[in-house]
C-alpha cells in the first residue's frame, strides 16, 4: 500500500466506492420516498384495512347486484366485494341445470313461449314496517314483463309471474313497506289490450299499465291485484312512500308528449314531464269494493316447490284493470324537470327525489305539501283527465349540485343524500332540507345506480355506499373489448366520502340491494331433507332404484351417494327413446352436491342438492355403450363416480336391466 | 470492498441513515395526518388521461388536436372539464375558434381563466354542450335544444347554414362518443 500504484488504486477504489455510495443514497431516497408515497399508501392501507376481511372471516352485509342482461342476481359481500353466487332467475344456468332441467323448465314459461333470457333490472329485499326484514328478494325481467321472488333461505327463485300490458317493465320491482305490493310499472306503453293498429296513432291511444302485485304474507305468493291503466307515457322508475306516505308510490315518467318515433329529440320537447303519485291504498278499497273492469289476458305464473322439488306454469287469463279517473283523488302528476329518470324516496317518507336525467339539478317535492296542494284543489289543467299540481306548490327544493346527468339517489339515515351523476362521473353527498352540497367523489365511470343496505327503507345502514358503473376502460387488467362493469366502494361513515375499493361485478348491474349480513345468515339453508322430499320421481332409499319403459319414455329412478350412482350399469335402452334421468342426491351433509352428465346431453348436466331430485332428458341417437359421471368433485372418489348406459338399434328386443355392483 | 468501511466513509453512512430515518419519520406524521383522506387521487386521473390510440377519437380529442380551438382548450382545462367530454355521452360539442373568443371585449377570456371564476367559466362552457348526437343536417329538425348547463339554447336555420345560440356551424368533425361542430361565436347563455 506503501507504492503510488497501490495508492493510485486506493484512489480509484475510493471513487467507486463514493460513487456506489451515491447511487446506493439516490436509490435510498427514492425507495424510501417511494415507500412514503405507497404509504401515501399508508392512506391506502388504512383503505386496505377497511375492506380487508381476512381468511375465515365473514363480511359485514350481503349485496345483492342485479346481473342486467345476464338475466341473473349476483351475491357479493360488503366490504370485502368479494361473489358468492349468482342465484340464476331469467336464464338459463348450465352450472346448476337451472331452465335445462325437467322441474325448472316451467320457471321460464310464458304467454311467449319458453324464454330462457331476460334483463334482471332492481332487486327489493322484502319489508315490514318499512325495515328489511330478509325473507324474499323481488327483481323485474324487462324485456318479456316479468317479476320473480327469490327465497332469502335458498336463496333459488322461488316464483316468476308474468305482467300483462306491460313492455319494459322497467319501473319494478319496488316493495312496499309491508311488502303488501311488488310494484311494476311499464317503461314502453303499448296498446291495450294488444291490436293490429298503426304505430303512429300511438297518442291517445295506447296505455301504460302500473301493476299492483300483492304478495301472501306467509308464503309470499304473487298475484296481480290489479293494473292501473294511465296515459301513454314511459314509466321510468318508481318507489313507495314510507311514513307518512306510505299507501302511496311514486313514478318518474318521460315521453309525456307521446311521441312513437326518434324519441331521443322528440320525447325531450317538454321542460317538464310528471312523477306521478297513486294512492294505491285508495285504489285497494276501490277494488275490494267491487271497483275495476276484468279484462282477458293471458300470462304465465309459474311457481316452484321446495318439497316436490319441482316448478309448475298455470296460465291466468283475466286481470283486474282500474281506469284511474273513476278513482277521484287516486292519481296526482307532479311537474318534474328534463325527463326523470330515477325517483327516490327518503327514508322519512316526506321527501321524493326526481332525477332530470338531462340536467344538473335534482327536484325535491315534498309529501305535506303535495297533499294541501291537492286538499287546496291547487291544480295546473289535468292530463288525460289526470289532475296535474302546480310545480311550486309541491316543490320542496332543488339540490344545485354542479354535476351532471343525475340518475340515483340512496340515503343513509342520518339526513345525507348520494346522487349519482352520469355524466360528470361522480356521486354527490348533499344533505336533506339544506340542499346543500356536502361532498363528491369521481366514480370510475359514468355511474348508474348505486347502493347503500337498506337505503331505500325507513332503516337505511349507513356504512358503504357501493357505486355501479357502465364503463370500465382502463380500471382492470384488459380482457378484449368485453369487460365487465366496475364498481367503487366509498366508506360513508365520516363526513366525507373515503374511496376504498374497487371491484368487476358481473353482466350489467342496474341498482342493487343489501342487508347486514346477521339478517340472512342464520336463516340460510343447509341442505334439503331427504325425508320431505315429494319429488313424484325421488327414491329416498337405493332400493328403489330402478328402471320403467312406458312406450318410448323410459324413466331411470336413480340415487347418488359418495361415490356411486345406484344403478351404474343401465342396459336395454334403444334409439329413439326419451330416457328421463330422476336423481336424487341421498347426501345430507352441506355442501356435498352431485352432479350428473351424460355423452351427447343435449341441455346441460345437473347438480343436485343434497336430498333434491332433478331430472334431465336425453335422447340416445347412437348404437353404443355410452358413459355417464358425477360433475361435481364430490369426493375422494369421484373419479370413481361413473357408470355406463348401453344402447341397442331401435328394433331390438334387449330387456331392460340395471344393476350395481354386480 | 473493503474500502467502505473506510474511517472516512461512515460519515457518508451516517447521513445515509438520517435520510432513512428522515424519510420514516416523515411516513409516520403523513399517515396520521392523512389517515382520514381518501385513495390518492391525482387530479389527472379518470377517463380523460387513458391513453387509447385504437378508438376513433372523442371530442376532446379532437378539440386539443385542432390548432383553431387551443382558447377553447385552455378554458376547458381551467374549469376542469376534461373528464366530462369524454364520458360515454353522446355529447355534442360546440366548439368556438380562437376567433371567436377574439372577438369577445377585451380582458373577458383572461377573466374568465381565473380560478375564481371557475364556476362561471365552466358554466359557459357547459351552454356549449347537449347530450345528444346530431349532425348539422339533422339539427335542422330542432327549434332548441337542452344544454348540459340546465339552460335552452336556439336553433335556426337560414338557407344552409344552422345557427345553435347565434353561432353559425362552420364544420362538423364526428367523434367517438359524439360530435364536435365548430361555431363562429361563442354561445352566451341567456340571462334568467
Amino acid at each position: 500500500m506503501n507504492n503510488i500504484k497501490s495508492n493510485f488504486k486506493l484512489k480509484q477504489m475510493k471513487k467507486i466506492s463514493y460513487s456506489v455510495m451515491a447511487l446506493f443514497a439516490a436509490a435510498t431516497l427514492f425507495t424510501g420516498c417511494n415507500q412514503q408515497g405507497s404509504a401515501n399508501g399508508a392512506l391506502s392501507s388504512s383503505a386496505a384495512e377497511k375492506v380487508y376481511v381476512a381468511p375465515g372471516e365473514q363480511d359485514e352485509y350481503y349485496a345483492f347486484l342485479s346481473g342486467g342482461y345476464s338475466g341473473n342476481l349476483t351475491v357479493y359481500g360488503l366490504p370485502s366485494g368479494r361473489m358468492f353466487k349468482e342465484i340464476p332467475v331469467f336464464s338459463q344456468f348450465p352450472t346448476s341445470g337451472y331452465g335445462y332441467s325437467e322441474e325448472t323448465k316451467p320457471m321460464l314459461n310464458t304467454s311467449f313461449g319458453f324464454v330462457p333470457w331476460d334483463d334482471l333490472h332492481h332487486p327489493d329485499i322484502s319489508q315490514t314496517n318499512g325495515e328489511l326484514d330478509g325473507r324474499w328478494i323481488f327483481v323485474n325481467g324487462n324485456n318479456t314483463p316479468r317479476i320473480a321472488r327469490v327465497s332469502l333461505s335458498t336463496f333459488e327463485t322461488e316464483e316468476i309471474i308474468e305482467i300483462p300490458n306491460s313492455a319494459g317493465n322497467h319501473s319494478s320491482s319496488f316493495i312496499t313497506e309491508n311488502t303488501e305490493y311488488v310494484i311494476a310499472g311499464t317503461r314502453f306503453s303499448v296498446p291495450v289490450p294488444q291490436r293490429d293498429m298503426p304505430i303512429n296513432e300511438y297518442k291517445g291511444n295506447f296505455k301504460g299499465a302500473l301493476s299492483f302485485i300483492s304478495v301472501a304474507p306467509e308464503t309470499g305468493r304473487l298475484d296481480i291485484k290489479f293494473q292501473v291503466l294511465m296515459p301513454g307515457f314511459n314509466y321510468d322508475l318508481s318507489h313507495p312512500g314510507r311514513g307518512a306516505s306510505h299507501g302511496w308510490h311514486f313514478f318518474s315518467t318521460y315521453n309525456t308528449e307521446e311521441s312513437n318515433s326518434l324519441m331521443e329529440v322528440n320525447a325531450s320537447q317538454n321542460d317538464k314531464d310528471f312523477i306521478a303519485a297513486v294512492n294505491w291504498k285508495k285504489i285497494e278499497e276501490y277494488v275490494n269494493n267491487g271497483g275495476g273492469t276484468k279484462m282477458a289476458a293471458n300470462y304465465a305464473h309459474n311457481v316452484y316447490n321446495d318439497e316436490t322439488h319441482m316448478g309448475t306454469t298455470t296460465m291466468k287469463k283475466e286481470v283486474l284493470t282500474v281506469d284511474p279517473t273513476e278513482v277521484p283523488g287516486a292519481v296526482f302528476f307532479l311537474p318534474t324537470p328534463k325527463s326523470p329518470h330515477g325517483c327516490d324516496v327518503d327514508p322519512s317518507g316526506e321527501y321524493i327525489i326526481g332525477a332530470g336525467k338531462l340536467s344538473a339539478d335534482l327536484t325535491v317535492h315534498s309529501f305535506t305539501k303535495m297533499l294541501s296542494a291537492i286538499e287546496g284543489e291547487k291544480f295546473d289543467g289535468e292530463a288525460y283527465g289526470i289532475p296535474i299540481l302546480k310545480f311550486e306548490d309541491v316543490m320542496a327544493g332543488v339540490v344545485r349540485s354542479g354535476g351532471l346527468g343525475p340518475l340515483h339517489t340512496e340515503f343513509d339515515g342520518k339526513g345525507n343524500a348520494y346522487t349519482t351523476f352520469f355524466i360528470s362521473s361522480e356521486v354527490v353527498k348533499w344533505q336533506l332540507g339544506s340542499w346543500e352540497v356536502i361532498d363528491r367523489k369521481p366514480t370510475y365511470y359514468s355511474v348508474g345506480h348505486l347502493m347503500i343496505p337498506g337505503g331505500n327503507s325507513r332503516k337505511p345502514f349507513g356504512k358503504y355506499v357501493v357505486a355501479m358503473n357502465k364503463i370500465t376502460k382502463d380500471r382492470y387488467l384488459p380482457t378484449g373489448p368485453e369487460m365487465e362493469h366496475s364498481a367503487q366502494i366509498y366508506d360513508i361513515s365520516g363526513e366525507k366520502m373515503e374511496l376504498i375499493y374497487d371491484f368487476p361485478t358481473h353482466g350489467e348491474p342496474h341498482y342493487a340491494a343489501g342487508c347486514p349480513a346477521e339478517l340472512l345468515r342464520d336463516n340460510s339453508k343447509k341442505i334439503y331433507r331427504l325425508d320431505e322430499n315429494k319429488h313424484p320421481y325421488a327414491v329416498t332409499s337405493p332400493d328403489q332404484a330402478r328402471v320403467e319403459r312406458s312406450g318410448k319414455e323410459v324413466h331411470i329412478y336413480m340415487s347418488t351417494i359418495r361415490s356411486h350412482f345406484t344403478p351404474d350399469n343401465i342396459e336395454g335402452i334403444k334409439v329413439g327413446d326419451k330416457v328421463y334421468f330422476h336423481i336424487t342426491n341421498h347426501e345430507q351433509d352441506f355442501d356435498v352436491p352431485h352432479g350428473f352428465s351424460i355423452i351427447g346431453q343435449n341441455t346441460s348436466e345437473l347438480l343436485i342438492m343434497p336430498g333434491q331430485t332433478k331430472t334431465s332428458i336425453w335422447e340416445p341417437k347412437q348404437v353404443g355403450v355410452w358413459p355417464f359421471y358425477c360433475t361435481d368433485f364430490c369426493s375422494a372418489l369421484h373419479q370413481e363416480m361413473q357408470g355406463y348406459v348401453r344402447v341397442s338399434p331401435a328394433s331390438s328386443s334387449l330387456p331392460l336391466s340395471w344393476s350395481l355392483g354386480e | 470492498m473493503k474500502t467502505i468501511f473506510q474511517p472516512k466513509n461512515w460519515f457518508s453512512l451516517l447521513f445515509l441513515a438520517l435520510l432513512i430515518l428522515a424519510c420514516k419519520t416523515e411516513n409516520r406524521t403523513n399517515s396520521t395526518s392523512n389517515s382520514t383522506n381518501d385513495v390518492e387521487l391525482n387530479k389527472e386521473q379518470g377517463q380523460a388521461f387513458i391513453q387509447d390510440d385504437e378508438a376513433t377519437p372523442n371530442v376532446l380529442n379532437i378539440a386539443i388536436g385542432s390548432p383553431d380551438h387551443t382558447t377553447l382548450v385552455a378554458a376547458v382545462q381551467a374549469a376542469d372539464l376534461e373528464n366530462v367530454l369524454v364520458n360515454a355521452g353522446p355529447l355534442m360539442v360546440f366548439a368556438p375558434t380562437n376567433e371567436a373568443f377574439d372577438a369577445l371585449p377585451a380582458g373577458t377570456v383572461e377573466d374568465l381563466l381565473k380560478p375564481e371564476n371557475k364556476e362561471a367559466l365552466s358554466n359557459i362552457l357547459k351552454h356549449h354542450v347537449t347530450p345528444g348526437n346530431y349532425d348539422k343536417e339533422f339539427l335542422k329538425k330542432f327549434k332548441k335544444l337542452g344544454q348540459a348547463n340546465d339552460q335552452n339554447t336556439t336553433v335556426e336555420v337560414k338557407g344552409d347554414d344552422v345557427y345553435v345560440g347565434g353561432a353559425k356551424i362552420l364544420a362538423s368533425i364526428p367523434a367517438g362518443n359524439g360530435i364536435v361542430h365548430v361555431v363562429d361565436k361563442v354561445i352566451l347563455p341567456p340571462n334568467e
